[in-house]
């Protein structure tokens, strides 16, 4: 307030204003508050006394803060005339008023300092009013210096004397503001008092908040009114626990405006008035209190926080208004609270651009839907939403809610799109009505999508749905439904899925959709949420659809039978699930119906799948099914409802190498991975539909298995079929009809397969033991699987004979008739043998189809007397197929005889040949043993199998019956399991060219007693058995020493004798110089590299064909090692010319078989002399590549050696041979 | 206290919820599904701030006219969801989250029964009876 010179005051006030605010002030404040920097902002008035506060003023807004005298006296006569006396009146006034912040502020200029030269000092005005005024607080005074002007004096003058006022001004105002804050505490610990008003005490509060408004402090301002909220608020609350104060009667009277919040005018100074006067309600205080915050947080850049806070304000004004009691009219709060939240989001979209506001469509959200709520409800309240309009009582209450809203304010009167206008608009028609809440809605659900909340949106779908139901426009509906329907299902929420399924069913039968409303009638029937009277309810709108005739179009309708059944079991028996042709297989399911009455279906059909699969591979197909033939269908529980198909189907993968069919890898690899490794999150499971669609399918043409007239009662039941046709089944579909209504269970997991086989009579036989042995009885079972085939009476097994292998008579055999799928004996009965020359014949007792008999018989395989000879005979039935063939297993020794059986069997026209291998259990060799001319045979007859046997009685004869001939035994009798026979061959005159001889010795088991001996006969033939040359040889040291010493070199005399004239007329013989001669060809060598033989080895000899020729060859040969050394080996040979082994094939085995004697070397002329005269003799003829020399071997016992074993002397060499070999 | 106490699966599906039988059970249905929205939507919202992922309750998820909905996630992404009648305004931040911690120990005493299988409707009775004490009186 500024007393004095007003003129002067006036002409400095504009730059005073000005440079005031210009810079700020820390403000430091009581309580540990935190120092703040502000611009203070001051308005200056003239001083009048009667302006001064009163005792008890609350009016801070208003409150002098500081008084300033202004003065520009700078005489010392005027001061003290008129200027100090007026100051002494000031300073009364205010010290009356107890105001002690006060300035008397000098202006001294120059100009008039120029006029009155002889004055005092300047400075002397200002020391008198400093003395006679301000005697303790000096800085009160002071001087300011040519303001008008610019210059630096002046400048200085005022920023010191701007501060000068701030630092007053605030100390003012902070004493001034402390004083004003007790005096409120003060006032609100003083509410528990009776007579305490609210209204008077919210006035001083907010005093307070206008104060920080005006200092720009938002916050502090906020603060204030928050408190006041709470404070209401806590009041409010207290009223409802009881305790009430009298002051809030005033709150509770009646509503009679709803007018809505207004949020444009920063003070709504009608309500403020109607708070002053205490005549406001509720909803006034709470629009006023929301108005004001509303403007500081928009101060404060927060406009979401505005929304966030008008929701909740919306929702609390409710609240607290139900729980006054407040009488309100109905739909009055709904126009309010549609009113305030357009007004927010308005207020909200005046202050942000259209990107911000997308951006946080989040916050903006809540409220677009709390309106469109509202809407929606004063829309069933004005009777806007049903199909007939509104009826007069609707009207009315409109009329009335319409009186509430009272005129529109004058600040939205030019906007289009007020919300007063809106609910006007909406409220006014049922066309205007619908436009207004599907606007809202969509924008609504818009907002929700965007940001993601999907559930939100669909539920306000859902409820838009309902309007649409409400309206008698089932098709928009439909969508919305099913939309949100998805989530429930795909979040398995069954409650809301039943509601909204129940809505669908509606909405569905409006539309005459049939298809889907049985298929959702059978969900809903099948659903525990609801009652049994409604879910019987919708059981009989299947039934009833179903027992209408059909007429027309859609014949049949089909449902997925999982809606109404659950199929829990199936049960195979018998329990392979593998049955032959005609054999009943009966398969139980195991169904649940969840139908809450019996349903009697016509037919219950499985359609299987035939498919040609070669049996056995379908063995691990056919996996899911247990041991004992059930198949568990899993039941889809909650959890799995999204990841049903998460079990990993794992298979085995072996890898083998193409070219040696070794493994190469193995591994185990996943067959449903491209579902499991799947990214799977819950946002994204939301949108996912994983029901299958309603469409279901019925495959039709397929094979099935019925069965009629079942009745389904609510619960378990089970239902058999059986089946027949030969092949391996999938059981696909299962399909049950009633009426017209078909429920379809598309398909089947897990793969269910059976298999029914058809089989061919089979015969087999098989050695009961290990190895079948020749020459003994031995058994052999015949198992004969009939297959499809029945045994008859009189039906019989026609076996060919043979001689060697005849079928033995024994005593009555039994045969057992086993069932084939169990192997159980079923019957046992006797066999009865009949046995004609050619063919033993076996009669079969009646079996019944599918079903194994098995009996035994004995055979004998005779032993063959010549091991090597083949067999053929021709047998009955005119086959040449009864063959007799041995072969030698190298590793046990024992010959192998493989006999074949022709088996007639009553089933078939064609003979079933069976093949048994016999093993023969002893192995015969015979050898030629010749002393000089005298000759012995020997035969070893050996047990290799592993049996023990006896052998005895050995004899040899000779099959010609040569009188001149005679075998004399040398032998022992003995009983071993290995015989060594030897005979002495004797002759007189000559010998026969080839001798057939026949062995024949016994054998019986060892354990068998003498009686079961059995014959066994080997027969062969020796051929040339005289001898022709006895060969010689020597070996005679060196001349002139007494041994041989090795190293040195021996003289080896080798002479081959003729011992026999020549008789045989296979000998080659040429006639030379008129004497019949034969070459021979001789072979000096040793294979154990004893003897190096020096010079040729080897040449061909002519020798005359006469007995005791002698021919002597000479070599020499060397010692290697000293000791008894036996003899190099000496071979003599028919050497046979080229032109006659040209008639004769080429005999390879003897041609070139073991000598390093090259005979086709005959580039290398050089080894002539060193190898021998062989090539010299026939050197003319030979080609390089003609007919070449060959040589024979004589027989065994043709050439004898008579040197054989004989062994030689040979000394050590001196010493000196070994110490040069040292020294080397 | 709470008019309905709902505990839901990660998935997303219910494992357990319970309501005050005078009221519509349905609703509350609606109403704990509809939720599930926010405390997605918070769950995504604690992933970017690092520091907060130790708090497991979500606060307000959002208030109706009626009633106020408090959320809460276990570490393994299970929901619990409380609703509070609007009205009653004796219960404070503090007392929702001491219920929270209850319902949370006891579900974990659930989980720890070698007999439950984890993903399976909650049938607990002593999981029931904590409910139960947390459930408003009126019944």
């Amino acid at each position: 307030m500024c007393a004095g010179d007003q003129n002067l005051f006036t002409s400095l006030y504009g730059s005073l204003t000005q440079q005031l605010s210009r810079e700020p002030m820390e403000w430091r404040r009581s309580y540990g508050r935190a120092p703040k920097m502000i611009y203070l902002e001051a308005n200056f008035v003239q001083f009048k006394e009667e302006l001064l506060p009163k005792e008890g003023n609350k009016a801070l807004l208003t409150f002098p803060f500081l008084h300033i005298y202004w003065t520009d006296c700078c005489d010392t006569e005027v001061y003290k005339a008129s200027v100090k006396e007026d100051m002494q009146r000031w300073q009364a006034a205010l010290r009356l008023h107890g105001s002690v912040d006060w300035l008397i502020a000098v202006v001294e200029s120059d100009n008039k300092k120029k006029n009155k030269t002889n004055i005092l000092p300047r400075t002397s005005i200002v020391d008198k009013i400093r003395n006679d005024f301000c005697n303790k607080q000096s800085d009160r005074c002071v001087s300011l210096c040519d303001p008008l002007k610019e210059s630096s004096r002046s400048q200085e003058s005022w920023s010191s004397f701007l501060t000068k006022l701030r630092t007053l001004l605030l100390m003012s105002f902070t004493r001034n503001l402390g004083r004003f804050e007790d005096d409120m505490r003060t006032l609100r610990e003083k509410r528990t008092e009776p007579g305490w008003s609210f209204c008077d005490y919210f006035m001083v509060q907010e005093e307070l908040a206008f104060v920080f408004e005006m200092l720009q402090q938002f916050e502090d301002a906020l603060v204030q009114y928050d408190e006041l909220d709470a404070l209401f608020t806590q009041y409010v609350l207290n009223f409802g626990a009881g305790d009430g104060a009298n002051w809030l009667g005033s709150f509770c009277q009646p509503v009679r405006s709803w007018n809505g919040l207004l949020l444009r005018r920063p003070i709504d100074m009608e309500k403020r008035d109607l708070i002053q006067r205490g005549e406001a309600s509720l909803l006034d205080l709470r629009s006023y209190l929301f108005s004001r915050q509303c403007t500081l947080l928009i101060f404060l850049q927060r406009p979401w926080e505005v929304t966030a806070r008008a929701l909740e304000l919306l929702h609390n004004c409710v609240q607290e208004l139900r729980l006054l009691e407040v009488s309100v009219v109905s739909g009055a709060l709904d126009c309010w609270v549609f009113l305030s939240s357009l007004e927010v989001l308005h207020r909200i979209e005046g202050c942000c651009d259209c990107s911000q506001l997308e951006a946080n469509s989040s916050h903006t959200v809540g409220l677009w839907t709390y309106a469109t709520e509202k809407l929606r409800s004063l829309g069933d309240l004005c009777g806007l939403v049903s199909e007939n309009g509104p009826d007069s009582e609707d009207l009315n209450k409109t009329v009335d809610l319409l009186a509430g809203l009272g005129a529109e304010r004058p600040e939205t009167m030019n906007s289009p799109q007020s919300p007063y206008k809106k609910l006007k608009e909406a409220l006014s028609s049922v066309e205007a009505f619908e436009k207004h809440y599907l606007e809202l809605s969509h924008a609504a659900m818009e907002m929700y999508r965007v940001n993601g909340r999907l559930r939100s949106a669909r539920l306000l779908g859902k409820s838009l749905a309902e309007f649409y139901m409400r309206k008698g426009d089932p098709q928009s509906a439909e969508n919305f439904l099913l939309d949100s329907l998805k989530s429930y299902v795909s979040e398995s929420w069954s409650l809301p899925l039943t509601h909204t399924r129940k809505q669908i069913a509606e909405c569905q039968k409006q539309l005459q959709k049939m298809d889907d409303y049985l298929q959702t009638s059978a969900l809903l029937a099948s659903d525990t949420n609801l009652s049994d009277e409604e879910r019987r309810h919708f059981c009989q709108e299947i039934l009833t659809f179903a027992s209408q005739t059909a007429e027309g179009k859609d014949v049949c309708v089909a449902l997925s039978m999982s809606s109404v059944t659950r199929l829990q079991e199936l049960c195979f028996r018998p329990s392979s699930a593998l049955v032959h042709v005609s054999a009943a297989l009966q398969l139980e399911l195991r169904l649940c119906s969840l139908m809450p009455v019996p349903v009697t279906l016509e037919q219950i059909a499985v359609s299987i799948h035939f498919t040609q699969e070669q049996p056995g591979s379908t063995a691990q197909k056919r996996a899911a099914q247990n041991q004992d033939g059930t198949v568990t269908f899993p039941a889809a529980s909650p959890a799995s409802a999204s990841a049903s198909a998460s079990a990993l189907e794992l298979c085995e993968i072996l890898e083998h190498s193409p070219s040696d069919n070794t493994l190469s890898s193995a591994g185990v690899a996943c067959k449903n991975m491209h579902l499991l490794m799947r990214r799977h999150d819950s946002t994204t499971s939301l949108d996912t539909p994983n029901t299958t669609p309603s469409a279901v399918t019925i495959e039709d043409g397929a094979q099935m298995l019925r069965a009629s007239d079942v009745t389904l009662l609510p619960g378990n039941n089970s239902i058999v079929f059986t089946s027949q046709k030969p092949g391996v089944y999938t059981l696909r579909q299962l399909c049950a009809t009633l009426g017209r209504v078909q429920l379809v269970l598309p398909h089947l997991y897990p793969v269910v397969q059976y298999e029914v086989y058809s089989q061919e009579p089979q015969l087999s036989i098989q050695p009961l033991t290990e190895h079948l042995l020749a020459g003994l009885p031995q058994q052999v079972k015949f198992t004969i699987l009939t297959g499809h085939y029945s045994v008859k009476k009189g039906d019989a097994l026609q076996l060919s004979n043979t001689d060697s292998m005849p079928v033995l008579h024994s005593s009555t055999r039994s045969a057992r008739i086993l069932s084939s799928s169990s192997a159980e004996l079923v019957a046992e009965s006797a066999l009865s043998i009949q046995s004609s020359e050619k063919v033993t014949s076996i009669s079969l007792p009646v079996t019944p189809p599918y079903h194994t008999l098995e009996f035994l018989l004995d055979v004998l395989c005779h032993i063959p007397s010549c091991p090597a000879r083949m067999e053929s005979e021709r047998l009955t039935n005119g086959q040449i197929s009864h063959r007799t063939r041995s072969r030698t297993r190298f590793n046990s020794g024992m010959t192998l005889i493989d006999q074949k059986v022709s088996v007639d069997c009553p089933w078939s026209i064609y003979s079933t040949l069976v093949s048994l291998t016999f093993h023969v259990p002893f192995k015969v060799k015979h050898s030629l043993l010749s002393v000089g001319r005298r000759k012995f045979i020997q035969v070893c007859l050996q047990n290799v199998s592993d049996t023990n046997f006896r052998l005895t009685n050995q004899t040899l004869t000779e099959n010609q019956h040569t009188p001149s001939l005679e075998l004399l035994s040398l032998n022992t009798t003995t009983h071993s399991q290995c015989v060594f026979s030897v005979w002495e061959l004797r002759w007189s005159g000559v010998c026969p060219v080839s001798l057939h001889c026949e062995f024949s010795a016994s054998f019986a088991p060892a354990d068998a007693p003498d009686a079961a001996l059995k014959p066994y006969r080997y027969d062969f033939t020796l051929e040339r058995v005289t001898t022709l040359y006895s060969v010689r040889a020597e070996i005679r040291p060196a001349a002139g020493e007494q041994h041989c010493v090795s190293g040195s070199l021996c003289r080896l005399e080798v002479s081959v004798t003729r011992l026999s004239e020549a008789g045989d007329s296979d000998e080659d013989s040429s006639d030379t110089d008129g004497l019949r001669s034969c070459r021979l060809l001789y072979e000096v060598m040793d294979n154990n590299s004893n003897w190096a033989v020096c010079g040729k080895s080897s040449g061909v000899v002519s020798m005359p064909v006469a007995a005791m020729a002698t021919h002597k060859v000479h070599m020499e040969v060397m010692p290697l090692f000293a000791g008894h050394l036996p003899f190099p080996n000496i071979r003599v040979f028919k050497y046979l010319p080229h032109h006659a082994s040209a008639v004769i094939p080429p005999d390879t085995d003897s041609c070139l078989e073991n000598d390093s004697l090259s005979l086709d070397d005959q580039a290398e002329t050089a080894s002539l002399r060193s190898r021998g005269s062989v090539q010299s003799l026939g050197s003319g003829e030979s080609a390089p590549r003609g007919p070449m020399p060959k040589r024979q071997a004589f027989g065994p016992g043709q050439v004898f050696n008579s040197t054989q074993g004989q062994q030689v002397l040979v000394l050590p060499a001196a010493d000196h041979h070994v110490m040069e070999v040292n020294v080397t | 206290m709470a008019v309905c106490i709902a505990v839901i699966a990660k998935e997303n599906y219910p494992l357990y919820i319970r309501s005050v039988p005078t009221q519509g059970e349905l609703k509350f249905h609606y109403t704990v599904h509809t939720s599930l929205d926010v405390v997605e939507e918070k769950i995504s919202g604690v992933g970017k701030a690092l520091a907060d992922q130790r708090e497991l309750y979500l606060g307000l998820l959002y208030p109706t006219e009626d009633y106020k909905v408090y959320g809460y996630v276990t570490n393994s992404k299970v929901k619990f969801v409380i609703v509070v009648d609007s009205s009653n305004t004796s219960l404070r931040d503090n007392e929702i989250r001491s219920m929270f911690r209850k319902l949370h120990n006891s579900f974990t005493d659930v989980m720890c029964n070698p007999f439950y299988n984890p993903g399976d409707p909650i049938q607990s009775k002593a999981f029931d009876s904590i409910v139960s004490t947390m459930m408003v009186q009126a019944c």
